[in-house]
C-alpha cells in the first residue's frame, strides 16, 4: 500500500512531467481505441453486407465452386425442395437458422428491342425467391441499420418482374424508362445480337414468360436450356440497381427464381445452383457448416458448403489489409509510449538515485526498488489509458449522433457512420490493458537499473 | 541469521577497503581493528577523507570490505546474501545522514513509519510505536507536514525518530550536526543523547563537531585509513 502511495505521489510531484508522459500514452490509446472501433464497424459492416446479400452458407452440388459456374444445368441440386427441408428440420441446425432460400444462377444474353432502339450483352443473372431476399435483408446481428438500397425489386406475386444493374441498364439504352443517370448521347453501332429480334420472335411463345403491359420496360433474356437448345423470357423490369463493381454493374440481372427456372430448365426437372443459409448468429457458423457436412455424408448427398468469406474474396482481402493496419498502427502507437514511458522513467530514476540510496540503506531488497519504479510506470500507463479512454468514448458519442453517413468498401450504397466502441468490451479491455502493459515494461528497464545501484554510490548521489 | 546480542555489537579485525578510481586503486582504510561495545555513544573522528564515512558505510552494512573481517550483532556480514543484508539493515541498524535524506513525498509521520512496514508489524503497533517516536523527537503536531514543510532541525528530528522506531541495535550518524546552526546542533546532539541512554541503543557518529565529541563514551581516530 505505501508503495503504491509513494508511486502516486511521485507521479504528483512532478505534475508536468507525469501530465506530458499520460498524454502521449492517451493519445496512443484513443488512437489505437478509435481505429480499432472504425475496422470493428467495418468489418461487422462488410459481415453485414455480405450476409444479407448471400447468407452466411451456400450449399453447392460437389465441384461447382470450382468449375460450375459456366455450367448451372450440370451442377444443379436435383430435389433441392427435399435437401432444404432436411437442413430446415435437422434439430442441431433448425434453432440456429433464419432464412434458407434456393438460389439459381444464370448466364447468357440480355436485349432491349422495344422501341427504336436494339441493344444486346451478355449477362449474369441470380434467380432469387423475393419473400426469402426481402427477409435476408432485415438481417442486423450487429445493429448497422438499413442500407439506402433499393429493395422490393422482385415480387413473389409477379415471377417477371425483376431489375437490371446500372452499367447493364445503361448499356441496354434503358436511361429513361429506368431513369438511369449519367447517360451519354447514343453512339450507334451494330451490337452482338444485331437482328437478334426476329429471331426471337419466331422462338415458342411458351418459353417467352411475363404478362406485363407491352410497353412496360423489359428486356429479353437468352440462355442456352439443360439440352443445349436456346431459350428465351421476357424480364419486366422494376428499375436498376448499383452494383459494388463495374464489371457485376454492366452484366446483372436479379430475377424470380421461378424465372431463372424457366429460362434454364423450360419444362424439365426445375433445379437451382445454391441453396444459401442465413443463421440467426454469424458465431454459429462453424458449427452449422460441420453439422451439413455430417448430414451430406450421412444421407450419400454429393454436396458441398462454402462460407460467405469464401464466396466474398473481397470480404478477406479487406479484412486482411485492414487487419495489417491495425497492426501496424497499434505497433506504432505501442513504440510511441514504450518510448515515452522509458525516458519519463530514466529521468525519474536518474533524479531519484539517492532516494534509491536511502531506501536501501533502511533495509528495502532490489525487489523493492524495482516493484517501486515499475509501479510508477504501471500508474502512468494507467492514467494516460484511462484518459484515452474518455476521450475515445467521447469522440464515439459524438461521431455517432453526428448523422454521419458513408459507402463501405465494395459497396454500391451508403450506411450510417458509426465507430462501434462501445459494443467491444473486448476491443476496449485489450486497448487499456496492452497500453497499461507496455508502459509497465517500459518502466521495468529504467527500474532494474536503478534496483541495481550500489547503495553507496546511491547515497553519494547529488 | 539471528545476532547474537552480547558485546561487542562491532567487531571489525584487519579491515582493508580500497576504491578504484580509473586505473588507480585508492585506500581508504588501512587495516582497520576495532570493537564497539553495545549501548555506547561512540565517535569516529578525523580529518576529511580520513576513511570515517567508508568505515560506516561498512558498519551499516552497505558497503563490504575489500578484505578482513566484519561483524555487526555478531553476524559476519560478509556472508550474507544482497536480500539478507538488507533485511538485516531493515531490523538492526538505523541510520541518520547529513542531509536528512528523508523521502519527499511522505510526512512527517510517513518518513519514521516506514522502517516499520518493512519489519511488516500490524498497523495497531506500527501506529504506536511512530505516535511515540514523534513525541519523543519532540514533533508532536507536525506529523502530517511533509519535509519540505519543516526545518532542518525538524527534519533531523524526523530522520532520528525514522532510525530509532525499530529499535535497532546500532544507529549511525554520519556528520548528522553539519548541515544544521550551532543551537539546532546542540537541540540535535541533546536529543540522540536523551535517546541513546532511554534506548540502551549504541550510537556511532561520525563527526567534526565538538560539541558531540565532548559526549561521547568512546572515540576512534581516524587518519589516513589508520586507526590511532
Amino acid at each position: 500500500m505505501t508503495v503504491l502511495k509513494i508511486a502516486f505521489r511521485n507521479m504528483l510531484r512532478n505534475r508536468r512531467r507525469s501530465a506530458t508522459t499520460a498524454l502521449a500514452v492517451a493519445v496512443g490509446t484513443m488512437t489505437f481505441l478509435l481505429f480499432g472501433a472504425f475496422l470493428a464497424f467495418v468489418f461487422t459492416s462488410l459481415e453485414t453486407d455480405a450476409v444479407r446479400r448471400g447468407g452466411h452458407l451456400t450449399v453447392f452440388k460437389s465441384g461447382y465452386f470450382l468449375l460450375g459456374a459456366g455450367d448451372p444445368a450440370g451442377y444443379g441440386i436435383a430435389r433441392y425442395r427435399d435437401v432444404a427441408e432436411l437442413i430446415r428440420t435437422d434439430p442441431e441446425v433448425a434453432p440456429r437458422l433464419n432464412i434458407i432460400s434456393p438460389t439459381l444462377t444464370v448466364a447468357g444474353i440480355a436485349g432491349n428491342f422495344s422501341g427504336e432502339h436494339e441493344a444486346s450483352k451478355t449477362f449474369f443473372g441470380v434467380g432469387k425467391v423475393p419473400a426469402d431476399r426481402a427477409a435476408m435483408r432485415r438481417w442486423d446481428e450487429h445493429g448497422i441499420g438499413q442500407r439506402d438500397a433499393t429493395d422490393d425489386l422482385l415480387s413473389d406475386a409477379n415471377p417477371a418482374l425483376g431489375y437490371v444493374g446500372v452499367g447493364l441498364g445503361r448499356v441496354l439504352r434503358l436511361c429513361e424508362p429506368l431513369k438511369i443517370a449519367d447517360c451519354p448521347a447514343e453512339k450507334r453501332s451494330p451490337t452482338l445480337t444485331s437482328g437478334l429480334a426476329p429471331a426471337l420472335a419466331e422462338l415458342p411463345a411458351m418459353d417467352q414468360g411475363g404478362s406485363a403491359e407491352p410497353d412496360s420496360p423489359h428486356i429479353e433474356l437468352l440462355a442456352a436450356t439443360v439440352g443445349g437448345a436456346p431459350n428465351v423470357v421476357r424480364l419486366d423490369l422494376s428499375g436498376a440497381e448499383r452494383q459494388a463493381a463495374k464489371e457485376l454493374d454492366d452484366n446483372y440481372v436479379g430475377m424470380n427464381l421461378a424465372l431463372a427456372q424457366k429460362l434454364v430448365f423450360g419444362r424439365d426437372e426445375a433445379k437451382v445452383t445454391g441453396i444459401v443459409l442465413q443463421l440467426r448468429r454469424t458465431e454459429d457458423l462453424p458449427a452449422v457448416r460441420a453439422r451439413l457436412n455430417r448430414i451430406f455424408t450421412e444421407h450419400g448427398l454429393d454436396l458441398e458448403v462454402r462460407d460467405f468469406t469464401e464466396l466474398n474474396p473481397f470480404y478477406a482481402q479487406v479484412h486482411r489489409f485492414f487487419g495489417a493496419m491495425f497492426l501496424f498502427i497499434a505497433l506504432i502507437m505501442g513504440v510511441i509510449v514504450l518510448f515515452t514511458v522509458v525516458n519519463t522513467m530514466t529521468m525519474t530514476v536518474m533524479e531519484r538515485t539517492s532516494e534509491i540510496g536511502t531506501s536501501r540503506a533502511l533495509g528495502v531488497r532490489r525487489s523493492g526498488i524495482r516493484l517501486q519504479f515499475t509501479l510508477e510506470g504501471l500508474l502512468l500507463g494507467a492514467v494516460g489509458a484511462t484518459f484515452g479512454l474518455a476521450i475515445a468514448i467521447a469522440e464515439t458519442l459524438a461521431v455517432n449522433h453526428a448523422g454521419l453517413r458513408w459507402t463501405p468498401p465494395g459497396n454500391a450504397t451508403s450506411t450510417a457512420f458509426r465507430l462501434a466502441l462501445l459494443e467491444h468490451p473486448a476491443l476496449i479491455l485489450i486497448g487499456w490493458v496492452a497500453i497499461v502493459a507496455v508502459a509497465t515494461l517500459a518502466a521495468l528497464a529504467p527500474a532494474s537499473r536503478g534496483a541495481r545501484l550500489q547503495v553507496v554510490d546511491a547515497l553519494r548521489h547529488t | 541469521m539471528e545476532p547474537t546480542h552480547q558485546a561487542p555489537v562491532v567487531r571489525l579485525e584487519g579491515v582493508h577497503k580500497r576504491y578504484r578510481s580509473g586505473e588507480v586503486e585508492v585506500p581508504a582504510l588501512n587495516g582497520v581493528s576495532l570493537e564497539i561495545p553495545a549501548q555506547r555513544f561512540t565517535m569516529v573522528v578525523g580529518p576529511s577523507g580520513s576513511g570515517k564515512t567508508t568505515l560506516l558505510n561498512l558498519l551499516g552494512c552497505v558497503d563490504v570490505p575489500t578484505s578482513g573481517r566484519l561483524e555487526v550483532c555478531g553476524v559476519d556480514i560478509l556472508s550474507l546474501g544482497n536480500d539478507a543484508q538488507a533485511d538485516f539493515r531493515a531490523a538492526h541498524i538505523g541510520f541518520v545522514f547529513q542531509t536528512f535524506n528523508l523521502i519527499p513525498v511522505l510526512t512527517a509521520y510517513e518518513n519514521i513509519e516506514y522502517p516499520l512496514l518493512l519489519l511488516k508489524l500490524e498497523p495497531r503497533d506500527r501506529r504506536k510505536r511512530t505516535l511515540e517516536m514523534i513525541d519523543q523527537v519532540g514533533l508532536a503536531g507536525l506529523g502530517d507536514r511533509l519535509p519540505n514543510e519543516l526545518s532542518g532541525g525538524q527534519r533531523q528530528r524526523v530522520a532520528i525518530g525514522r532510525a530509532l522506531v525499530k529499535r535497532p541495535s546500532l544507529v549511525l550518524a554520519d556528520e548528522p550536526t553539519a548541515n544544521l546552526d550551532s543551537r539546532t546542533g546542540d537541540v540535535i546532539v541533546d536529543l540522540m543523547h536523551r535517546i541513546q541512554a532511554e534506548a540502551a541503543t549504541t550510537f556511532v557518529f561520525s563527526t567534526h563537531d565538538p560539541r558531540l565529541i565532548q559526549r561521547a563514551d568512546e572515540v576512534f581516530t581516524l587518519k589516513d585509513g589508520v586507526l590511532q
